[in-house]
C-alpha cells in the first residue's frame, strides 16, 4: 500500500490501550490514537491547559523533556491579567520540572523557536495549542495545532486522538521571480483553495520548486496551511532539512517523505515563475491578488516579523529594500524580529542598524500585533501592511481597522511608499 | 439529547477573533469571556443572548487560532448547540471536547433563518427542526466515539473515565 508523507507518520505512530505501536498503515478517515513526540502551549493557551490537566486528577506530565511552554504572545507582559498567566505558566513549568520553558530574553516565537532548538524532527508527530504549530511541517513532521483541553490531555497521557487527514498535494513547479518567496506561494495556494479548501485534510508540498526555495521559505509555507482550513502542512525531509537539523540534534534523523504513487483527495500544480509578489486583502486570507493590481492603498503601519515571517531570512530581504531609504512619514513600521537567535543574527549582520537608520522600530521577540495584542495595535480607520497570517476583521486591533498581508519584499516597500507598492517601485 | 431555543444566525468563515476578540485572552475564566462573545460580529450579542438560545451558521464556523477561549465564550454565555453547515478542524474539536455540542449539518436551509425563530435539535437522532417554519431537516450522527466524548461531558471527564477503567493508550518511552 502507498502512503502520503501524513499516512506514514500517523501509522507509525499509532498506539492502542494494548500498548502496540504502528500496525496496519491508516486510512484517510480513521478515528485512530496517535504517540506525541512533543506537546505545545503559550502564555494565552497553557493557562487553560493546566487548569483541565488539574482536572485530570493525574499527578504528573507524561515526559517533562517533551513538553514546551514558550511565554510569546503578550509578552513581554503587557498588563497584570497577561503577567498572571505567564507567570502560571511558569510555576506549572517548575512543578513539573518541564525541560522547554522559554521565558522572556530566551523566548522566540513559538513556531521560529521550536525548530531552532533543534526540537522538530522529521516523522515525529508535535501537537500544539496554537493553530500555526503546523509549521513544523516545514521539517517533516505532523504537526497541529490543538485546543487547550485536547493539549492537557496529551501532556497527561502522551496521545492524542486523532482523525486521519485526506491529503492534498500541492506541486510547485519552477523557479520563483525576484521578490517572490515562500508567502506569496502560500498566498497563491490558500488564494486558489479557499478557507476552507483544505479543512480537515493534510497538505504536501512538493516539486521542482523545493530545490530553490530557503528552508524559511518551507517554514512559511508550512505555517499558512491552517488558513486553507489544513490540519497540516507537509514538507519531505530531504538534504536541505536534514541540513538544518545539522548540529542542532542528537537524535538520529532520517529521510522521510511521501511514497512516489501515493493517492491524494486532490492535486493542485502552481506554476512558480508566473506568481508575482501578492497581497491578502481585508478580510480573509483567501482574497488574494498581485500587489500591482491592488490599486494605490494607503497604509498606516507596516509589521515586518511573526511565525510566518521573523526570520533572518525574511529580516534580509525587508532590510535590502529599507537600507539607505526612508520610511514613508505616514506610516510606522515595526520590525520584530521572531526569536532571540534572529535578533542577535539582525545586530551582528547590521540589519537592525538598517532598519533604526530607514525610521523603523525593532521590538522583542514577540506574537504581539498579529494578534491585536500589543506592540502596534490598529485604531479605527488604520490599515496595516503586515507579513502576518490573518487578515480578519478587528484582528489587529479596532473592528475598523484593516490588515493586508504580504511577504517581507512587498511590506518593506510598503513601508517606504506609503501605500502598496511592489518592490521594484522602490528598488531601482 | 435534545435542545431547542431561539436561534442566532450567522454567516460564513465566522473566525475566533469575531468569536472573541484576542484583546480579551488575557483571561481564561469563562464567565469573563462569555462578556465578549460574539462581539466582533454583532456587539449587542452578550447583553442579549439567554441561556437555551441556539447559534446557527453557514460553512467554516470557528475558523482561525486555536483559542479553546471561543467555544468556552459561547457555552458561558449559554448557547445549548451550535448548528452550522461546516465548522473549521480546530474548533469542531474543541467544541467536543469542552462539552459545547455542535451538529455539522451541510444542507442548512439558512435562507429561511432568522435570528429569534424556534429551532430544536436532536444529536443522537440526527435531526434539526425549525418549530417556527415546521421545517425539519437530518444530518449524520456523529460517530460512536464522537457521541460517548459528548454523554461523557467531554474530553476530560471521558478520559478520566478511561483511567479509572484502565482504557488509555499505552505509551512507550521513546528517545
Amino acid at each position: 500500500m502507498t502512503l502520503t508523507l501524513a499516512e506514514k507518520i500517523l501509522s507509525a505512530r499509532r498506539v492502542t490501550s494494548q500498548g502496540a505501536h504502528g500496525g496496519d498503515p491508516v486510512r484517510p478517515g480513521d478515528l485512530i490514537e496517535v504517540a506525541v513526540d512533543l506537546v505545545l502551549a503559550n502564555d494565552i493557551t497553557a493557562p487553560i491547559a493546566i487548569r483541565e490537566f488539574n482536572a485530570l486528577g493525574v499527578a504528573n506530565v507524561f515526559d517533562p523533556q517533551a513538553i514546551v511552554l514558550v511565554a510569546d504572545h503578550f509578552t513581554p507582559n503587557k498588563d497584570i491579567a497577561s503577567a498572571e498567566q505567564a507567570s502560571l505558566m511558569r510555576e506549572f513549568a517548575k512543578l513539573q520540572s518541564i525541560a522547554h520553558h522559554y521565558d522572556v530574553g530566551r523566548a522566540g516565537i513559538e513556531h521560529v523557536l521550536l525548530h531552532e532548538l533543534g526540537l522538530v524532527i522529521p516523522g515525529h508527530v508535535i501537537v500544539g495549542a496554537d493553530s500555526h504549530t503546523c509549521t513544523a511541517g516545514a521539517l517533516g513532521a505532523f504537526a497541529t495545532g490543538m485546543g487547550s483541553t485536547d493539549i492537557a490531555v496529551a501532556m497527561a497521557t502522551g496521545a492524542v486522538w486523532m482523525r486521519v487527514p485526506e491529503t492534498i498535494r500541492i506541486d510547485l513547479r519552477g523557479t520563483p521571480s525576484r521578490w517572490v518567496g515562500g508567502k506569496d506561494l502560500i498566498l497563491e495556494t490558500i488564494g486558489r483553495l479557499g478557507v476552507s479548501g483544505a479543512t480537515y485534510a493534510a497538505l504536501e508540498f512538493g516539486g521542482s520548486a523545493l530545490d530553490s526555495l530557503s528552508i524559511a521559505d518551507r517554514f512559511t509555507i508550512a505555517n499558512m496551511a491552517i488558513e486553507a482550513g489544513g490540519k497540516a502542512g507537509l514538507f519531505p525531509a530531504d538534504n536541505m532539512a536534514l541540513a538544518y537539523l545539522d548540529g542542532r540534534t542528537d537524535r538520529t534523523i532520517e529521510f522521510i517523505a511521501a511514497d512516489e504513487d501515493a493517492t491524494y483527495a486532490r492535486m493542485l500544480e502552481i506554476d512558480v515563475p508566473a506568481v508575482e509578489p501578492l497581497v491578502a486583502l481585508p478580510h480573509l486570507p483567501e482574497n488574494v491578488r498581485p500587489v500591482c493590481e491592488a490599486g494605490s492603498v494607503p497604509i498606516s503601519q507596516a509589521v515586518i516579523g511573526s511565525c510566518t515571517n521573523g526570520r533572518i531570512e525574511d529580516l534580509r530581504i525587508a532590510a535590502e529594500i529599507l537600507r539607505g531609504r526612508r520610511v514613508h512619514p505616514d506610516v510606522r513600521c515595526i520590525v520584530i524580529p521572531g526569536s532571540p537567535s534572529v535578533q542577535l543574527d539582525a545586530v551582528r549582520e547590521g540589519l537592525v542598524e538598517v532598519f533604526l537608520e530607514a525610521g523603523a522600530a525593532v521590538s522583542t521577540p514577540t506574537c504581539g500585533p498579529c494578534l491585536g495584542g500589543h506592540m502596534g495595535v490598529l485604531a479605527a480607520g488604520e490599515r496595516a501592511v503586515s507579513t502576518t497570517n490573518r487578515n480578519f476583521r478587528g484582528r489587529m486591533g479596532s473592528l475598523d481597522s484593516e490588515v493586508v498581508l504580504a511577504g517581507p519584499a512587498v511590506a518593506a516597500a510598503s513601508a517606504i511608499a506609503g501605500r502598496l507598492a511592489h518592490p521594484e517601485e522602490v528598488v531601482t | 439529547m435534545t435542545s431547542s431555543g431561539r436561534i442566532w444566525v450567522f454567516g460564513k468563515n465566522v473566525d475566533t477573533d469575531a468569536i472573541i476578540p484576542a484583546r480579551y485572552l488575557h483571561s481564561s475564566d469563562p464567565a469573563d469571556l462569555a462578556c465578549h462573545c460574539m462581539e466582533g460580529l454583532d456587539a449587542n450579542f452578550p447583553d442579549a443572548v439567554t441561556p437555551g438560545d441556539l447559534i446557527v451558521a453557514d460553512d467554516n464556523f470557528g475558523c482561525g487560532s486555536s483559542r479553546e477561549h471561543a467555544p468556552l465564550a459561547i457555552k458561558a454565555a449559554g448557547v445549548v448547540c451550535v448548528i452550522a453547515t461546516g465548522f473549521a478542524r480546530i474548533f469542531y474539536r474543541n467544541a467536543l471536547n469542552i462539552g459545547l455540542p455542535i451538529v455539522v449539518c451541510p444542507n442548512l436551509p439558512l435562507a429561511d433563518a432568522r435570528n429569534g425563530q424556534q429551532w430544536a435539535v436532536d444529536l443522537e437522532g440526527g435531526r434539526v427542526r425549525n418549530l417556527t417554519l415546521e421545517t425539519q431537516i437530518t444530518f449524520e450522527p456523529f460517530p460512536p466515539f464522537m457521541l460517548e466524548l459528548i454523554r461523557a461531558g467531554g474530553l476530560i471527564a471521558y478520559t478520566r473515565d478511561r483511567i479509572a477503567a484502565g482504557t488509555l493508550p499505552q505509551r512507550r518511552a521513546r528517545r
